[in-house]
């Protein structure tokens, strides 16, 4: 990476340790014409092509995906990721996710969307070589050949090295002879491509470029599964197939490093397809709670209805807030690349590589935040929400994979502290030294006097959530060392501390910049999502830190620790009642998602 | 072929009117190209794929609707012209007419396409006298155009009813629903749009001057249809009922 790179774009995770500007941030109030113009496609095309077909897709019709997937090429939706020199359209990654969040509509027609366009395209896009992108990536751009993506077997699943489909080199030494089972593969029914992970003489985990077509190459029987019901999930069976050795995709035995680099994609690609569906459950939620009677008024009436929509509309704007926050930080480090630097994959790989952690970080986040809201959309609806021919029915059961794949949230959850740990012993964050640092301030502590300034407080929230990270990592590395990854419940708890930070961060840099851009009386409704929603997760971030606390010292220090956590989470309260009361009266208005 | 297309920058069709202080408050709204004028600038297209020619897409307006014109380059316009009317007091379809003519005054036009009429005034006036002040025929509605050489041959929509007519280039006609399916700019064509020319013009340009094109009319108040009240459920005998609704029509409803 040259040093401009360095200088523009923020360092994955150095958000714990340094104060961030406004200005730095990309906001969702930042698109360009151009980007609001190519989400407004395809919201046409996913509202008028897409949703009167997803019943017929939900009952298995794939051709009509397979169709919608080649008008989606047509206009252009499939090559936003693909180089131009390829047929694609080599779009700026903020242009390619809101494109995501639009698909978002589309329901599981979504998944099938994403897989083709993620994490079936990109190992090509990002890893292959000249010839394999040549005969590749015109076909995937344009939709007349359809990818996907084939790691999990039916023995690993979160170890994904642990695969046991075995490549061999023939005698002739022309083809790789595969053998082994592939599960839930999106897009199997008619994918044309897929990506398969093997490991050759059982031993190097290498990706390989396999086509339907190739001998020995064939799917199981459709699974029935819980919800995204119209994307297609099977198996891939390979018996002896037989894969052109030109088609080892990468280095032998460097699988690795493009499941793991693909996997952080799909992770900030599944974050932002969960913050489409959080506003539109929202939106939904809305509509019905001001058309829904009961005792003779709507039942938006209700404040107990109005403080369920606006906690759902506080949690979409800290993961809308994020999500973006992170795509801005990418689009910097990539956009400041060299168009010849921006041909090699693996230094584009390397650029996301660097937010491993905020990848994770928004992966958990928003799939929860997504959950949080789709269940209370159900809610909201009462009995009718139990029935299928309302939308948040169909949300509701799609919500819940979004937690299992591209790595469950337990598992992105410990690759949170862990990274950083690594982070730091290789020293690129200095963690270790904050954190000392730190230990004296704690003893120290006296309360700061706020400003009456817009989100002082919140500032505050902030600062102090990030000394109690540092706090309790630090806590927790001196008393277990290296026996740490051992201790999961702290290093979960530490997750959502420096998770519950960085949305928070994240909510008060977009207000405070819609502030300076447009003042606070614009921002009004900005401003109290922010006021809710940081107040309620600093509330969470105190209690996991205080349980770590707990868990990890006894006696004096324990004494110590906790009073010094009082210090830190020491303030006084917002009326949240009131705020959400008043967060409500504007949704209801304008029966939408507004901030 | 020169293909014109005359466009409007309407608010979108799901969005809420508010009034403030006698007007339409514009605060927060999203603005769209008419309906209508989408399958203005749809035909256009489609006649400039057939025949070759190159498609001008016009509007009358303010400045931000460079936002739709760029939409109609995305979505396969070649060049777009953005006069800006600002400084027009009470502008209305008299002076967006004058405004328009005075523009292809000296333009060598074969065909101009504009909607039927604007969601918003909904006046469908602009069309018809435009062609009157550049001396060309006009029809209104139409949803089937072929062109042979100068021989046009349209179908349009009298009132559900289909009526045929046949005239010759220069002509001006507006679109009906039904005429085509406007497409989705595609994102090539996005990126494409943003190269495109996009001229704007003062009505000085022109050599108009302000008072010349002042509007006509006179808005004497903006208000919004009274909010639908309740409905009345009658009861009683059929002949009972009979009589208490045309008793209703005529005291409560007053319509007949």
């Amino acid at each position: 990476m040259s040093s401009s790179v360095d200088k523009k774009a923020a360092k994955g995770g150095s958000f714990l340790i340094e104060e961030v500007e406004a200005q730095s941030v990309f906001t969702p109030e930042d698109f360009n014409e151009e980007q609001i113009l190519m989400g407004k496609t395809t919201e046409d095309f996913v509202v008028k092509e897409v949703v009167p077909q997803l019943e017929k897709i939900e009952n298995h019709q794939f051709d009509i995906s397979r169709d919608l997937l080649t008008k989606a090429g047509e206009l252009g939706l499939l090559g936003a990721d693909v180089p131009e020199e390829y047929g694609g359209l080599a779009l700026d990654k903020i242009s390619s996710s809101l494109i995501t969040e639009k698909f978002s509509r589309a329901r599981s027609f979504s998944l099938s969307y994403g897989a083709h366009v993620g994490i079936g395209s990109l190992p090509i896009v990002l890893f292959g070589n000249e010839e394999q992108k040549q005969q590749y990536l015109p076909d995937l751009a344009t939709g007349k050949r359809i990818a996907a993506y084939a790691l999990t077997e039916p023995g690993s699943g979160s170890d994904a090295l642990g695969a046991k489909t075995v490549a061999k080199l023939n005698d002739v030494g022309t083809h790789y002879v595969l053998n082994g089972e592939k599960q839930w593969i999106t897009n199997s029914a008619f994918a044309d491509v897929f990506v398969v992970y093997a490991k050759i003489d059982g031993e190097q985990f290498s990706a390989f470029i396999v086509e339907r077509d190739f001998e020995g190459v064939s799917t199981g029987p459709e699974e029935k599964k819980m919800g995204i019901k119209g994307s297609s999930t099977r198996t891939l069976i390979l018996e002896d197939a037989l894969v052109p050795k030109e088609n080892l995709l990468g280095d032998a035995g460097r699988g690795h490093v493009i499941a793991f680099n693909i996997l952080n994609i799909g992770r900030y690609k599944l974050a932002v397809g969960c913050v489409g569906a959080a506003k539109r459950a929202l939106e939904v939620s809305i509509k019905y709670a001001n058309e829904r009677q009961q005792f003779k008024q709507p039942i938006s009436r209700f404040t107990l209805i109005q403080e369920k929509l606006a906690t759902m509309a506080a949690k979409a704007y800290a993961s809308e807030s994020s999500v973006y926050r992170t795509v801005g930080m990418y689009e910097d480090r990539l956009g400041a690349l060299s168009p010849e630097e921006q041909k090699d994959g693996s230094l584009l790989a390397k650029g996301i590589a660097e937010y491993a952690i905020e990848c994770s970080l928004n992966k958990v986040f928003a799939s929860e935040v997504l959950d949080h809201v789709v269940d209370e959309a159900v809610q909201i609806h009462g009995g009718y929400g139990f029935m299928s021919e309302y939308e948040v029915e169909n949300m509701y059961r799609d919500s819940r994979i979004n937690r299992i794949f591209e790595g469950t949230n337990e598992i992105n959850r410990l690759l949170v502290p862990g990274t950083l740990l690594r982070k730091a012993m290789k020293g690129e964050l200095p963690l270790l030294q904050k954190a000392t640092e730190l230990q004296n301030e704690l003893m120290m502590l006296m309360p700061e006097e706020l400003s009456d300034e817009p989100l002082a407080q919140e500032k505050q929230f902030v600062k102090n959530a990030k000394k109690i990270f540092l706090m309790i990592a630090g806590l927790a590395v001196q008393k277990y060392g290296e026996k740490l990854e051992h201790e999961q419940e702290i290093l979960s708890n530490v997750a959502d501390i420096v998770s519950e930070a960085y949305a928070i961060e994240s909510v008060v840099l977009r207000t405070e910049k819609a502030i300076q851009q447009k003042g606070a009386e614009k921002a009004a409704q900005k401003i109290r999502l922010a006021e809710i929603y940081c107040q309620e997760a600093f509330e969470r971030i105190e209690a996991h830190a205080k349980e770590s606390i707990v868990a990890i010292e006894d006696g004096d220090q324990l004494r110590m620790m906790l009073s010094a956590l009082k210090k830190l989470t020491r303030y006084t309260p917002i009326n949240v009642v009131k705020k959400k009361r008043e967060v409500a009266a504007v949704l209801l208005k304008e029966e939408k998602y507004v901030v | 072929m020169n293909i014109y297309v005359i466009l409007k920058r309407t608010f979108d069709t799901e969005e809420k009117i508010v009034i403030e202080n006698g007007k339409i408050s514009e605060d927060g709204v999203e603005f769209i190209i008419n309906p209508y004028d989408e399958y203005a600038v749809e035909e256009a297209i489609k006649l400039r794929d057939e025949h070759g020619g190159e498609v001008t897409v016009v509007t009358v307006g303010e400045e931000e609707s460079d936002k739709q014109l760029r939409t109609a380059l995305a979505m396969g316009a070649d060049k777009s012209v953005l006069i800006d009317d600002e400084d027009v007091e009470d502008g209305d379809q008299f002076s967006t007419a004058k405004i328009l003519a005075a523009y292809f005054e000296d333009k060598e036009v074969d065909i101009i396409i504009g909607g039927n009429v604007a969601i918003d005034g909904a006046s469908g006036q602009v069309g018809p006298r435009l062609a009157e002040l550049l001396d060309i025929p006009h029809v209104t509605t139409i949803t089937k155009l072929e062109i042979d050489g100068t021989n046009v041959k349209i179908e349009r929509d009298v009132e559900g009813d289909v009526e045929v007519i046949e005239t010759s280039l220069p002509v001006l006609v507006t679109a009906q629903q039904g005429l085509n399916e406007p497409r989705y700019p595609s994102l090539p064509g996005i990126m494409k749009a943003k190269k495109k020319p996009l001229e704007e013009l003062e009505i000085d340009d022109l050599d108009l001057d302000e008072d010349e094109v002042e509007g006509k009319t006179r808005t004497l108040e903006v208000y919004l249809p009274p909010e639908k009240q309740a409905g009345k459920v009658l009861e009683g005998e059929l002949d009972d009922q009979v009589k208490e609704l045309v008793s209703l029509l005529r005291s409560e409803a007053k319509v007949i």
